[in-house]
């Protein structure tokens, strides 16, 4: 694989958010094409890997760096970020009271996307991805994230990655909450972007693993990464949970 | 205006284009004489000079509100403004005059040159006066009467008399007193039995722009079973070198009628913007105040409904943004004066850059009002932790069959909000100004659609460099 394929790098990142430790020694690299998958226990740090990746400006980065297509992101700000191609998916995405989703989507295109939007074409790929995601039109003039259900708002993330195109999509639990069609449905949309973009998908069950493939599974524990298989990985942990990994070397030998 | 754009328009009846009219001001301060003169100069009945004069006295000897922001009240220096100055003066402004900072404003809103000279008082617009026009003819067909206040005193005066100041007396406070005493322009509009009036919007309000004092008055009545949508004010700022503008409005909804009377302000920041607006609703009549303020130094307005016959319905909707060195104490008042009458109370504010905002409310419910009903929210959004936000609400219940709702919230922009917004690509200015046009949305969506969009690109513009 060449160097130009690297989307994200990950070096030995220590970050704390008001002095207390949270990621120490965090290492990963993700190429373009590939899916990674992070487990982990509730409070292992995943979510916070996923923001201080994205640029949150309350997480401190103590020791480390994150590079993004190879340059060094640490002074870029959060939107910055997005407009550069880098995409989060929140586990609980933020409400908006008042700004209507189809005004919201669009505004937001524009600034990724830098360029004055044609109304028709972009009604014409909004139409196509709601189609997609099966989603109700009638959903574009609520507001955004108001009175979601989980599912809902999940399956909103993922219209915005659609209409967003990333280079690195960050998903942080998109899976929980959705019912067996709307995993399958969401599932679709990952797939249609992670072979253009390098994927990290955060995840506590393995069933969102039966629609989309990853080449890696990594598991979290403490802030750090401890273990990286494949996919047999996230099975053995779906039936036997977290507790063998506490002491590898003994389980392992 | 050219010869033959006066040509297009006929004879045209406000006067201030007249050349004979051109620049009488009067020296600064207010005397007797002031109002005797003004009064005169508009060759008006001896009735109306008559009760000039006596809000004048009224005005004189009636204290300061002690409530509200009394220490900045108490900074006006009456003896500093000019009460009357003919409207063809303000043609006479220059463009040039006009701070960069406001032309600025012009520009990014989205406001044509020839327009922002229009409404920067400079240049006579042919288009909207024709377009003006001929909306009129269209109202005069169907019998409303639409004039400038000055206007309709003298075409109407028996209409004017029997109504002039009954909804709001000069006694009323001490501004309406003012008012009274030195108003001068103002609309005066009757609309006939059964008669439905969309008012034009852009090109009223243009033309009215350039004839409206800074004491303008008001006074509309709709009819019984008729309707008005009345559409005021501007988002561009408004700059005036005078820095006190006291109007009174006042609104007649006879049975069944119905009024919508919808305002934007946005003063410049030297201003003191002391209104008083208020409305009555007859029996099954409604009486509504949309009511945006922006800008100015200290704006005190509390749009008021007096529900006065069985089954008469109130609404108020009303945002208020205070940004550095502004305070906007704003509201709503309402009385139920008669059974089954019914009243909607939204306020929403937001503060910022040390702004302050109040929500002053009362609710008076007497004892002979049974079954009454009325809902009272108050938000308020505070942009950073200089800012100030706070609520006066009075409730003065006489009938315990009253079914009352009040609720009330404050709140901060989040920083989840805005990390998702940034997320998404917005800069954080820009996440802050979709926060702030969502959280006016339940207001900006009663506004006529070229409004809104001006307002929500006006709020943008409030948010850029604003962030530290
Ligand atoms: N802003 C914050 N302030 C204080 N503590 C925080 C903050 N963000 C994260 N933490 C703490 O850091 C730890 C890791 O949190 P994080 O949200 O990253 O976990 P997670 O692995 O995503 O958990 P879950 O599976 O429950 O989503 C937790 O103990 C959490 O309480
Ligand atoms: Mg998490």
């Amino acid at each position: 694989m060449s160097v130009t394929d690297e989307v994200l790098r990950v070096e030995n990142l220590h970050v704390s958010v008001d002095d207390t430790p949270i990621l120490n020694g965090m290492n990963l690299t993700i190429n373009r094409g590939e899916i990674h998958v992070v487990m982990g226990r509730n409070g292992a740090g995943k979510s916070t890997l996923a923001s201080v990746v994205m640029g949150h400006p309350d997480y401190e980065i103590t020791s480390g760096s994150i590079f993004y297509m190879g340059t060094n992101i640490d002074e870029m700000t959060v939107f910055e970020r997005a407009r550069a191609g880098m995409f989060l998916s929140f586990q609980y995405p933020a409400v908006i009271p008042g700004v209507q989703v189809g005004t919201f989507l669009k505004k937001s295109v524009q600034s990724v996307h830098d360029e004055p939007l044609k109304g028709r074409a972009f009604r014409k790929e909004l139409n196509a991805a709601m189609a997609t995601l099966e989603m109700q039109k009638s959903v574009l003039s609520r507001y955004v994230n108001d009175g979601f259900s989980g599912g809902e708002k999940k399956r909103l993330e993922i219209l915005q990655m659609l209409l967003l195109k990333p280079t690195l999509a960050l998903l942080d639990e998109t899976d929980s909450g959705l019912d067996i069609d709307a995993l399958r449905i969401v599932a679709k949309g990952i797939n249609s972007v992670a072979p253009q973009a390098g994927c990290l998908i955060i995840t506590h069950y393995q069933r969102l693993l039966d629609h989309v493939q990853p080449h890696y599974v990594h598991v979290m524990i403490d802030g750090t990464i401890v273990r990286t298989g494949g996919p047999e990985l996230a099975l053995k942990l779906e039936e036997q949970g977290y507790d063998w990994l506490e002491e590898p070397q003994e389980v392992e030998a | 205006m050219s010869d033959e754009a006066r040509e297009a328009v006929g004879d045209y009846k406000f006067g201030f284009h007249d050349p004979e009219n051109a620049t009488i001001r009067f020296d600064k301060g207010l005397s007797e004489q002031v109002v005797r003169d003004i009064s005169e100069l508009k060759n008006e009945p001896e009735w109306m000079t008559d009760l000039r004069v006596k809000a004048y006295h009224h005005f004189i000897q009636r204290e300061m509100p002690d409530w509200g922001n009394c220490s900045e009240l108490n900074n006006i220096d009456f003896d500093n403004v000019t009460y009357f100055l003919r409207s063809s003066d303000a043609t006479e402004n220059d463009w040039d005059d006009v701070p960069d900072d406001i032309k600025n404003t012009f520009d990014r809103l989205g406001i044509p040159e020839a327009e922002q000279k229009w409404l920067g008082g400079v240049t006579a617009q042919y288009e909207s006066e024709a377009v003006y026009h001929s909306i009129r003819e269209d109202l005069e067909d169907q019998g409303v009467l639409f004039l400038d206040m000055d206007s309709g005193l003298r075409e109407h005066p028996e209409l004017v008399k029997k109504f002039f100041g009954t909804v709001i007396p000069y006694g009323d406070n001490k501004f309406s007193a003012l008012n009274t005493a030195v108003w001068s322009g103002g609309s005066f509009i009757y609309v006939p039995k059964g008669v439905h009036v969309e008012m034009p919007v852009q090109a009223y309000f243009r033309i009215n722009a350039k004839n409206m004092g800074q004491f303008e008055r008001t006074l509309i009545i709709a009819d019984e079973g008729s309707s008005l949508h009345y559409v005021e004010g501007c988002t561009a700022p408004t700059y005036s070198t005078d820095s006190l503008h006291s109007a009174v409005v006042e609104l007649i909804a006879m049975k069944g009628a119905k009024i919508r009377y919808s305002t934007i302000q946005n003063w410049s920041a030297n201003v003191y913007n002391l209104v008083t607006k208020r409305g009555v609703a007859h029996e099954n009549a409604t009486v509504e105040w949309v009511d945006g303020n922006i800008g100015s130094k200290l704006t005190m307005k509390y749009p008021s409904v007096v529900l006065k016959g069985e089954g008469a319905h109130a609404e108020v909707i009303s945002v208020a943004y205070a940004g550095a060195g502004q305070h906007q104490d704003a509201g709503a008042k309402v009385h139920h004066l008669a059974p089954n009458t019914t009243s909607s109370i939204l306020s929403k504010s937001i503060s910022k850059n040390g702004g302050r905002s109040s929500y002053r409310g009362m609710l008076q419910v007497t004892p002979k009002a049974h079954g009454c009903r009325s809902k009272v929210v108050c938000d308020a959004l505070m942009l950073d932790s200089d800012s100030r936000s706070d609520t006066y609400p009075t409730m003065e219940v006489g009938n315990s069959t009253a079914d009352l709702e009040h609720e009330a919230s404050v709140s901060k922009v989040s920083g989840d909000q805005l990390f998702y917004l940034m997320s998404r690509g917005f800069s954080e200015e820009e996440a802050m100004g979709l926060i702030v046009n969502g959280f006016f949305e339940p207001f900006t969506r009663e506004l006529p659609m070229e409004y809104a969009v001006e307002l929500n690109k006006l709020l943008e513009l409030e948010m850029e460099g604003s962030i530290g």
